[in-house]
């Protein structure tokens, strides 16, 4: 009798933990895209980090620690710009305030269980882990183990972000003074192809168009101080424009509506 | 950079960007937050890294310059040409850093 319990017991385990390794290689599995896209992007920021003047150590605590690609490249470039340690931390904090979004949107999913997902989850929280969690939580009613498909999704960018950034690093250290000319400009050309594709109403443009010569104007305060000035005039101005836009639609919003 | 100050400042990005993901998603339910601050958000990746690339243009040298024998100008104008057109991160950085090297062999 006790036997029989016993053994239903431990079937009714295998089988939850079955579910659980299924959720957590469909996590994976969803991921791989993503994790392609990421694979210049790592390498170029170990490239970049190493020739900012970071320690190759550094370089890829940081990708371990941090784990914030974007807020990684701004970093390493602020270093190599000379700004303050306590400017960097702070640019850091406001390039990943949208994760902020992202942890609220992704937490009603995640509330039934112990505290210690969530701890755990938070820190592997990216772009891309948090795009395809959402879409699958979104697409079922009720999502199985969606703390196991993001533990997937996780251990896929993160394994390939440390992986990328130590080839980065390595290519960084032997192509040093071939590629130092080159490397501001293609931290540029990679902010470039980032933010360009942003750029898709006209409080993004003004925005961005006001952080621009805001930058140029305000370059020559102390610590590079004006590189965050800048930002924040640029995001006050995009919140500025997106209320004047819908006060009074223009041509394009009003079309739109139609 | 010493070993120190590296430290200190991985341990302060790891601890900022830590305590951004974690508390948000644990209060959730509980907190709600303004939408003025979620719409505010949006812009914080385009002003951010526009303040990053401005100056790097206009300014390579750390003063204005205008010139045709600016390659970062003229390169930058490239790449943000090549990524209107094909929206694709890798084209952009490929194709504008071409390009850069292609316009300093020339002006130099």
């Amino acid at each position: 009798m006790f036997l029989y319990a016993y053994s239903q017991m431990l079937q009714k385990h295998a089988i939850l933990r079955a579910m659980q390794r299924q959720a957590f290689i469909q996590g994976a599995r969803d991921t791989i895209p993503l994790v392609l896209g990421a694979i210049p992007f790592g390498i170029v920021y170990g490239a970049l980090a190493i020739n900012s003047g970071l320690s190759g150590e550094a370089a890829f605590a940081m990708s371990a620690l941090v784990y914030a690609g974007s807020a990684q490249f701004i970093a390493a470039g602020l270093v190599a710009e000379g700004v303050s340690i306590a400017l960097i931390i702070l640019t850091t904090f406001v390039v990943n305030l949208r994760h902020m979004l992202y942890a609220a949107s992704v937490g009603p999913f995640l509330k039934h269980l112990p505290e210690s997902w969530r701890a755990t989850l938070a820190f592997f929280l990216t772009d891309e882990t948090y795009a395809v969690s959402i879409i699958q939580f979104a697409k079922e009613d009720r999502s199985e183990h969606p703390e196991w498909y993001m533990a997937g999704s996780s251990a896929a960018m993160y394994i390939n972000w440390q992986i990328c950034t130590l080839i980065g690093i390595v290519a960084g250290q032997r192509f040093e003074n071939a590629i130092e000319l080159g490397l501001d400009f293609a931290m540029v050309v990679t902010f470039i192809g980032l933010v360009v594709p942003l750029i898709i109403t006209r409080p993004m443009l003004a925005s961005a168009l006001s952080a621009a010569v805001s930058s140029i104007l305000l370059n020559g305060l102390p610590n590079r101080a004006g590189l965050l000035i800048a930002a924040l005039i640029g995001v006050a101005v995009g919140v500025i424009a997106e209320m004047l836009q819908k006060d009074s639609p223009s041509p394009i919003a009003s079309e739109a509506q139609s | 950079m010493t070993a120190t100050m590296e430290i200190v400042l991985i341990g302060g990005m790891a601890l900022v960007t830590y305590l951004i993901r974690y508390p948000v998603m644990s209060l959730v339910g509980r907190v709600q937050l303004p939408e003025r601050f979620i719409q505010a958000l949006k812009y914080v990746p385009v002003a951010v890294l526009t303040a990053i690339i401005a100056p790097a243009m206009l300014l390579p040298q750390g003063r204005l310059d205008l010139s045709l024998t600016n390659a970062s100008l003229l390169g930058g104008i490239a790449a943000i040409g090549i990524a209107a057109l094909t929206k694709n991160l890798l084209i952009t950085i490929v194709g504008g850093l071409l390009i850069f090297f292609l316009l300093q062999a020339l002006l130099v």
